[in-house]
């Protein structure tokens, strides 16, 4: 056993890390990723947010990642049953979840062997497990922990057995509800974390409880580092650069909410659906204190004509909603297009169809929600690919909803819905609200609809308005909103709808290439894959390829100049997650391939021979993955010169 | 203008005429009940003073759904079975405006059952005109969920299979009923005085109108047209009063406490005589806009402090 150094006491000198008294090896690393696992109710969830939070406020990259299971109380010790947290720390940002974990903490060893099954540790990497299975009472389970120990340790990874259990019941009654903050303290031991930050995070946590509570929890936090100090023969460090700038640590749920908030919207009508009703719980307790109103609705048709009601009275209402509820939306919708009333919804998509993976992410609802409810119903499609880009694009959202007169589509995933990043806070402007609702007079001969024949765009007449009294309607209207079955006239208005998304494009730049402007391999994605695509992309330009990626925001309208950049490079491919045809299977030729979605709007849109490449595994695409897919590609054009 | 001249100027302005809440002309059939629906409700306009800017029809499809077309209000033809949700986003984003509801037997019994059952429960302070004719008119004449059993129709030609579902009961029966009455086109005194009525009412405010299509049905009302005996007449201090005229012809007459609903369950259980009347009214019941707060100003001042104290709880701040 190696000389131990005692903990640091708060705010003493020993704050800039312990002293070097321990003949421990310390590794100083770029990034790291670790995985915390317990059955559900256990609180590895907690322990893994606070972990990143505190890495945060060093000033670390953090990436965290839920790892939920599917049912609310899944058996105890069961594969299916883990429930936990991905965390990705590096001494840089990070964007995504990256790959394989470095680390793994498990409380059973059930849910740890989910994660391996399931290729996410890395071949040999380091597992702290707790061992009080071993002893258990029924045979059955200490055996299991027995096998499963053993065939880690065979298949080569660096198995610590951790007394957690054992080591918590001399400071707390139920180490089954204090073995979190136990971990939390060997991994700030591990990773070389500020201890008076791990406390302050343990403070934070559990601020509404008293005194008392949070004592004993700073005296599991201290166990759990005490113990890894005195027992384990690794240590870390990710070196962090302060951060100059208050940031903000959420999730894309969260920072959906904050952005319905941020952006002037006084309504919310949803109905609860997995991965989207995270969004509207936040919203629920803190859109009445802004003036706002969350409306549960008795289904997701009636969320949607709720909103469409609200809007209809002059300021945008939103609809959050996941696959399964946008489609029940869609008729709604539709005629929120033909009338021409502003409104946001919210899709975080799963995996689909139907009921599908409801917890898992997917990117598989791009071309419903683009040309989906009936017959030529044009719509604005926005794609965050950032934490922070949920929290604005609502409020560019709204803005062009109001603008146009159109149904504005925010399409979220699963993975940003729970996935948290730093990001710089933002600092609220009076422009982002929504003008107040127009009650003057609406003056004489204008019509409800006064298409103009460049834009298409028309002023919008809203109720309490004198002279401007009108009956809406989904039915083919003329400029009067009568309804009119002439030729010319519906025409006319399918024109009309369809100009406001060219006027739209007009005002829209280009979107930025990550990389040269020119090469082998352009890369194009949308949605929550950016970091991980910007991740390999960078990791192949590093090693002398000539491969660039550009990520779209705007998949309706999309971004003018797209066409130019497609074409500065001899192959394009989109990496997406959702399905598309394999050309290798035996049927598949180019008369029946299905291409992933953006593929086939781009190949569409611009003639270019775009390929793709697509995951649908129900997790988050990784960084290493989308490498090796590009690789084999640059491999083969590089070749093929 | 002095300020006593301008407020008289106003309340002139403020004077309506029937001809002010007249829209497009009306398409519908010769003889059908919905003309009638569409005089009251244009008279109702008129002598509550209700201001053609504040207020908005809504409907969903159907030969009911027409006529927010035909007022000269603001109105919303919406989709099918979807109009109680839309008029309810509209009463929480604007409790300012008067909101009125048409709907037929299938756009609310049948598609839009759903919201019918959730809107009860709300209680929002909308008036909902149900045009109850007992039948599909504009897809042209299937069975709806109010057809008698043995109607025959063209989904049903050897007549319809199941019995009808009340309306009444249906609506009796769901937590937080607030105004329930029933209503024929064919006594425009009553059924005047009976949305009048349901208009006053602070709550969701249910009209039954049993409204005659002459194209498809014709004779299904026959026998309650040609025999005012068949028709069970409400009569109370709180409820409707008969005119003197009235009483002549329906002298078939029933007091009924409209708070009394239990009473009101058993007189809504009656197809015939067909009871015309208040069969319920509790003013005590909450509305959901009034429950949320909605209406109330909202702030830059209070956004900014809302977002900033949010963003406050998930902060870290440089070292």
């Amino acid at each position: 056993m190696n000389a131990v150094t005692p903990l640091p006491a708060r705010a003493s000198a020993a704050r800039t890390g312990p002293a070097a008294t321990v003949a421990k090896h310390l590794q100083t690393l770029d990034q790291h990723v670790i995985e915390i696992m317990s059955d559900s109710g256990e609180g590895a969830q907690k322990c893994g947010q606070s972990f990143g939070s505190i890495a945060a406020r060093m000033g670390n990259g953090v990436w965290t990642v839920e790892i939920i299971p599917a049912e609310i109380q899944p058996p105890a010790r069961s594969i299916a049953g883990a429930s936990g947290n991905r965390v990705r720390i590096g001494s840089h940002q990070v964007t995504n979840g990256g790959d394989e974990a470095d680390i793994a903490v498990a409380f059973n060893e059930q849910v740890l062997l989910g994660r391996v099954n399931a290729g996410e540790l890395k071949a040999g990497c380091i597992v702290l497990l707790e061992n009080m299975w071993a002893q258990h009472d029924d045979a059955k389970i200490a055996g299991q922990y027995a096998e499963t120990r053993d065939r880690l340790v065979a298949e080569g990874y660096r198995v610590y057995e951790v007394p957690m259990e054992k080591e918590c019941r001399s400071l707390v009654p139920d180490p089954r509800k204090g073995k979190n903050m136990f971990v939390l303290g060997m991994l700030c031991n591990i990773y070389s974390l500020d201890m008076d930050l791990a406390r302050d995070q343990v403070a934070f946590i559990f601020g509404k409880k008293d005194a008392k509570v949070i004592a004993s929890n700073v005296a599991l936090l201290e166990a759990g580092w005490q113990w890894a100090e005195s027992n384990l023969d690794f240590k870390y460090r990710v070196p962090a650069v302060k951060a100059t700038v208050p940031q903000v640590v959420i999730n894309g749920n969260t920072a959906i909410a904050l952005g319905v908030l941020a952006s002037g919207m006084d309504i919310c009508a949803m109905y609860p659906i997995t991965p989207a009703t995270s969004a509207s719980h936040y919203l629920s307790d803190v859109f009445e204190r802004a003036g706002g109103i969350v409306h549960q609705a008795e289904d997701e048709i009636a969320a949607c004509a709720f909103a469409i009601g609200a809007s209809y009275t002059g300021r945008v209402a939103v609809t959050i909603t996941s696959g399964p509820g946008y489609s029940l939306k869609q008729e709604g919708l539709g005629l929120a297009v033909m009338a021409e009333i502003p409104l946001v919804v919210v899709n975080v998509q799963r995996g689909g169809p139907s009921t599908g993976q409801p917890t898992k992410v997917e990117q598989g609802d791009l071309l419903t929600v683009m040309f989906g409810s009936h017959g030529d119903a044009p719509k604005v499609v926005l794609a965050p690919g950032t934490i922070e880009d949920c929290f604005y694009s609502m409020i560019t959202a709204r803005r062009l909803a109001e603008t146009f007169n159109m149904v504005v589509v925010v399409l979220s995933d699963a993975s940003l819905a729970t996935a948290q990043q730093p990001f710089p806070r933002p600092q609220f402007s009076t422009e982002w609200l929504a003008p107040p609702v127009d009650q003057n007079p609406v003056p004489d001969g204008v019509t409800p609809y006064d298409w103009d024949p460049v834009t298409g765009l028309s002023r919008r007449f809203v109720p309490g308005q004198p002279n401007g009294m009108h009956t809406l309607t989904g039915l083919a209207h003329d400029r009067n909103s009568r309804v009119a079955y002439d030729p010319e006239i519906n025409e006319q208005g399918l024109h009309a709808r369809s100009l406001k998304l060219a006027t739209l494009q007009k005002t829209l730049m280009p979107p930025p290439v990550f990389g040269e402007r020119e090469g082998e391999l352009l890369v194009v994605g949308w949605g929550s894959t950016r970091g991980a695509i910007e991740e390999a992309v960078a990791r192949l330009r590093g090693e002398g390829h000539r491969v660039s990626s550009t990520h779209l925001t705007f998949l309706q309208p999309m971004q003018p100049g797209i066409g130019e950049i497609l074409r500065g490079f001899r192959q394009v491919i989109t990496v997406e997650g959702n399905w598309a045809d394999d050309p290798d299977d035996p049927l598949i030729d180019e008369s029946n391939r299905r291409y992933s979605a953006l593929a086939m709007l781009l190949r569409a849109r611009y003639l270019v021979d775009v390929d793709c490449w697509t995951e649908v595994r129900g997790r988050p695409i990784k960084p290493g993955t989308v490498y090796a897919a590009l690789r084999g590609r640059l491999a083969h054009l590089e070749t093929s010169r | 203008m002095s300020t006593a001249s301008l407020c008289l100027h106003h309340l002139a302005e403020e004077h309506h005429a029937l001809e002010d809440y007249q829209g497009g002309v009306p398409r519908w059939c010769k003889g059908c009940g919905d003309n009638a629906i569409l005089a009251a409700m244009q008279r109702l306009c008129r002598d509550e003073g209700l201001r053609p800017e504040k207020t908005v029809f809504v409907s969903g499809i159907g030969c009911s759904s027409r006529l927010p077309h035909y007022m000269r209000t603001y109105g919303f033809h919406g989709i099918h079975g979807r109009a109680l949700p839309i008029a309810e986003g509209i009463k929480l984003a604007r409790p300012d405006l008067h909101v009125f509801v048409n709907t037929g037997d299938g756009d609310c019994c049948s598609i839009g059952a759903a919201h019918w059952i959730h809107a009860i429960r709300y209680n929002m302070n909308i008036t909902v005109l149900l045009h109850d004719n007992h039948i599909y008119g504009l897809t042209k004449k299937q069975a709806s969920p109010t057809s008698p059993i043995g109607t025959r129709s063209n989904t049903t030609p050897r007549g319809s299979y199941l019995d009808a579902l009340s309306p009444l009961t249906v609506t009796l029966g769901v937590q937080n009923v607030s105004f329930v009455a029933q209503a024929v086109d064919w006594i425009p005194e009553s059924l005047f005085q009976i949305l009048t009525a349901a208009y006053r009412h602070r709550g969701f405010s249910f009209v039954r109108i049993l409204q005659r299509c002459p194209e498809f049905v014709g004779s299904m009302f026959e026998p309650w047209v040609h025999d005012p005996q068949r028709m069970l007449m409400l009569t109370h201090a709180d409820g409707t009063r008969i005119s003197p005229a009235l009483q002549k012809i329906y002298r078939n007459q029933l007091a009924h406490d409209p708070a009394d609903i239990n009473r009101a369950r058993e007189i809504a259980s009656s197809e015939d005589p067909i009871p015309v009347g208040i069969l319920y009214r509790n003013p005590q019941v909450p509305c959901y806009e009034d429950l949320r707060g909605a209406g109330k100003l909202r702030t830059a001042d209070q956004v900014r402090s809302a977002l900033d104290g949010e963003f406050d709880k998930f902060t870290v701040w440089p070292q």
